[in-house]
């Protein structure tokens, strides 16, 4: 009786069966949300704590229980903050250092990684890691003899010595994130273009360029957030001709708590706003390019 | 236009794989030659030597008189379409055919002519701004063609051009490929490890096999007059009968013997007797009709184990004294598996071949 109809239980079994991995499929899906949310929550509150605070008038800072709506908008103690002594100086410094930081890195950094990319030549891969192993080196190791050679240099307590460190740094992972770009762009691109009348150089700044420009804007990014909240060499390596984060630390414990915030979020902002930008403009050409 | 010599081209990779060995090709002005073979034989390899992405580690190559050996692609007057199209992603459609005329400073006005006639010539008309990730793999492969035609390069190298694309668009172009090279008389070199493509598209075909050429000829030679088994079995679908059999003199006659029906041999191949050959014939050269009565010791018979309708006609998969051969037949033939069938191989078209060195022993 029950083998009556087996075609139709064989049906309900696949139902039930679809039923209860669908509801597994939910869950999965609600799980996944939850934690991108706990994860957003985690990098976005501080900020967005930061943020109010420093657009408050300057005794809201002292206040408890915190306000999580803005009551009064202020700008009262970013005024305060960018006026103090050094701010702009060292911003400026700062804005210096991670485009020179970007410039010689992306010069010096693509061709290696080009180079790793398309050839293959002897210890390759020894170099690889070679590259990276630069990274293993503490910067406190490397800060005080670096100190000691600027000094002999002259170029001690400038931002060009830090923007050197900043590119040394930087290096390793401009090398191999060029290089893996570079990868991604059909050699065949690059060898039809020099059977249509390009010189190898033509062939790279005419069809290797425009289509590795979004992931070396991507690296771009990376390179100058790194400079930008890079403190500890700045620290060392200049007196008066800090950058900001330099600047800040070195201020900060003498500092009002409303002075504190105003500079977290002026430290924040740029690498937020400059992240934004870029990636709009990747997710454009890289949804144009994708086939 | 230009003709093209290939004069004892050699390359190797990594100090030890020969990947072509000693190449010596002449193409002449206007040819279509198609240089096949199976996956690995060299023949991508010799094609991007006369490119100019590659350099062969001796050997000169010379293009209308002029011996390109070293000098860069873009000095070589040829164009390439790419098995991968390599069409740029980056550019619309008008601007990757107008590209290498850019690269060599075109006038404006001439561009946008000549671009727009090549894309009328592949029919993409319509589709000039567009870009690649716009376009299905047909109109890319167009795009890749245009390109490549609109230069009026010397000569124009075709690298499987048609190996991306779906079964019956392949067909298409094959014929629209045909007419264009046809009305261009540009001399072309294509690529290819489809026979029937070989087959349809060459002047001429050269085969390649582990670096070397192992047989060029045109498409009809090379199919009748196979110069190896490898060449036989290689070309053509299904693939020629290769049979086992031993030369005998028999009543001062020369005979093929295969058990105990023995095929009228030629003359020529006296010095063989005695010997075991190797006897190749075509499918379509075997006249098969099913066994009347009891088949005589002296008959070649074969038992059927296979029949595969093809449509119009019908492919019979049977052995012979244990070893297999494949008959095409009519289709409404009565013919089933288990049928004994008495064959008659047409004799003028029986390649005898040294069962040793694989080679064709050329007789008359």
């Amino acid at each position: 009786m029950r083998n009556a109809n087996p075609a139709r239980e064989t049906g309900d079994d696949f139902r039930s069966l679809r039923q209860a991995r669908g509801r597994r499929h939910t869950l999965g899906r609600a799980g996944l949300y939850l934690l991108a949310t706990v994860m957003a929550l985690w990098v976005l509150a501080p900020i967005y704590l930061i943020t109010i605070t420093a657009f408050s008038p300057r005794d809201v800072v002292r206040e408890y229980p915190k306000q999580v709506i803005p009551r009064e908008f202020s700008v009262e103690s970013m005024d305060f903050f960018v006026n103090s002594t050094g701010v702009l100086g060292s911003l400026w410094n700062s804005v210096l250092v991670a485009l020179i930081t970007l410039v010689l890195s992306t010069i010096i950094g693509a061709p290696a990684g080009y180079a790793l990319a398309r050839f293959a030549f002897k210890g390759r891969d020894p170099y690889r890691l070679v590259i990276l192993s630069t990274r293993a080196f503490p910067i406190v190791i490397l800060s005080i003899p670096l100190a000691v050679t600027f000094l002999t240099w002259g170029i001690y307590d400038s931002i060009y010595a830090v923007a050197l460190m900043h590119t040394a740094l930087a290096m390793p992972f401009t090398v191999l994130i060029t290089s893996s770009i570079f990868v991604s762009v059909p050699h065949d691109l690059e060898e039809a273009a020099l059977t249509l009348g390009c010189t190898p150089l033509q062939a790279f700044l005419r069809v290797v360029m425009p289509l590795a420009l979004p992931g070396l804007a991507a690296a771009s990014i990376f390179t100058f957030v790194l400079s930008w909240n890079e403190v500890f060499a700045a620290v060392i390596l200049t007196l008066q001709e800090r950058t900001l984060p330099a600047h800040v630390l070195g201020v900060l414990t003498s500092s009002p708590p409303h002075f504190r915030f105003a500079a977290a979020w002026f430290m924040l902002a740029p690498s937020l706003i400059f992240i934004f930008l870029i990636r709009r403009y990747l997710l454009g050409l890289w949804g144009r390019i994708s086939r | 236009m230009a003709n093209i010599e290939l004069r004892g081209i050699t390359k190797i990779f990594d100090k030890k794989v020969r990947a072509v060995n000693d190449v010596n090709l002449t193409i002449a002005d206007q040819e279509f030659m198609v240089l096949l073979g199976p996956s690995g034989c060299g023949k991508t390899t010799l094609m991007r030597m006369i490119a100019g992405l590659e350099y062969p580690e001796a050997g000169r190559i010379v293009i209308g008189g002029a011996d390109v050996t070293d000098l860069p692609p873009r000095k070589r007057n040829i164009s390439m379409v790419f098995q991968s199209y390599a069409v740029f992603p980056h550019l619309t459609v008008f601007d990757n055919i107008a590209f290498g005329l850019k690269m060599n400073k075109t006038g404006k006005a001439e561009i946008k002519r000549r671009t727009e006639e090549a894309a009328e010539l592949v029919q993409l008309s319509p589709y000039l701004e567009r870009y690649s990730a716009q376009l299905s793999g047909g109109q890319r492969q167009r795009v890749a063609v245009a390109r490549a035609i609109v230069m009026e390069p010397a000569v124009l190298l075709m690298d499987e051009p048609l190996s991306n694309l779906d079964a019956l668009l392949r067909l298409n172009f094959r014929a629209e490929l045909k007419r264009l090279v046809a009305e261009l008389k540009t001399t072309t070199i294509y690529v290819t490890h489809d026979q029937v493509e070989a087959m349809s598209l060459g002047d001429r075909i050269a085969v390649m096999r582990d670096g070397e050429i192992v047989q060029c000829g045109t498409p009809m030679e090379v199919y009748e007059r196979p110069a190896t088994e490898f060449i036989g079995g290689f070309i053509g679908s299904p693939p020629m009968n290769f049979l086992k059999v031993r030369l005998e003199r028999v009543d001062g006659k020369l005979r093929a013997m295969l058990g105990s029906h023995g095929l009228p041999a030629p003359t020529m191949l006296a010095d063989h007797a005695d010997r075991d050959l190797l006897l190749g014939i075509r499918a379509e050269n075997i006249e098969a009709t099913p066994v009347d009565g009891v088949a005589s010791q002296v008959d070649l018979v074969s038992k059927t184990l296979v029949v595969e309708l093809l449509g119009a006609q019908m492919l019979v998969t049977g052995e012979i004294d244990g070893q297999g051969i494949k008959v095409l037949v009519r289709a409404d033939a009565p013919i089933k598996p288990g049928v004994d069938l008495l064959l008659h191989p047409e004799l003028d078209k029986l390649r005898w071949f040294d069962a040793e060195s694989r080679n064709e022993i050329v007789v008359s």
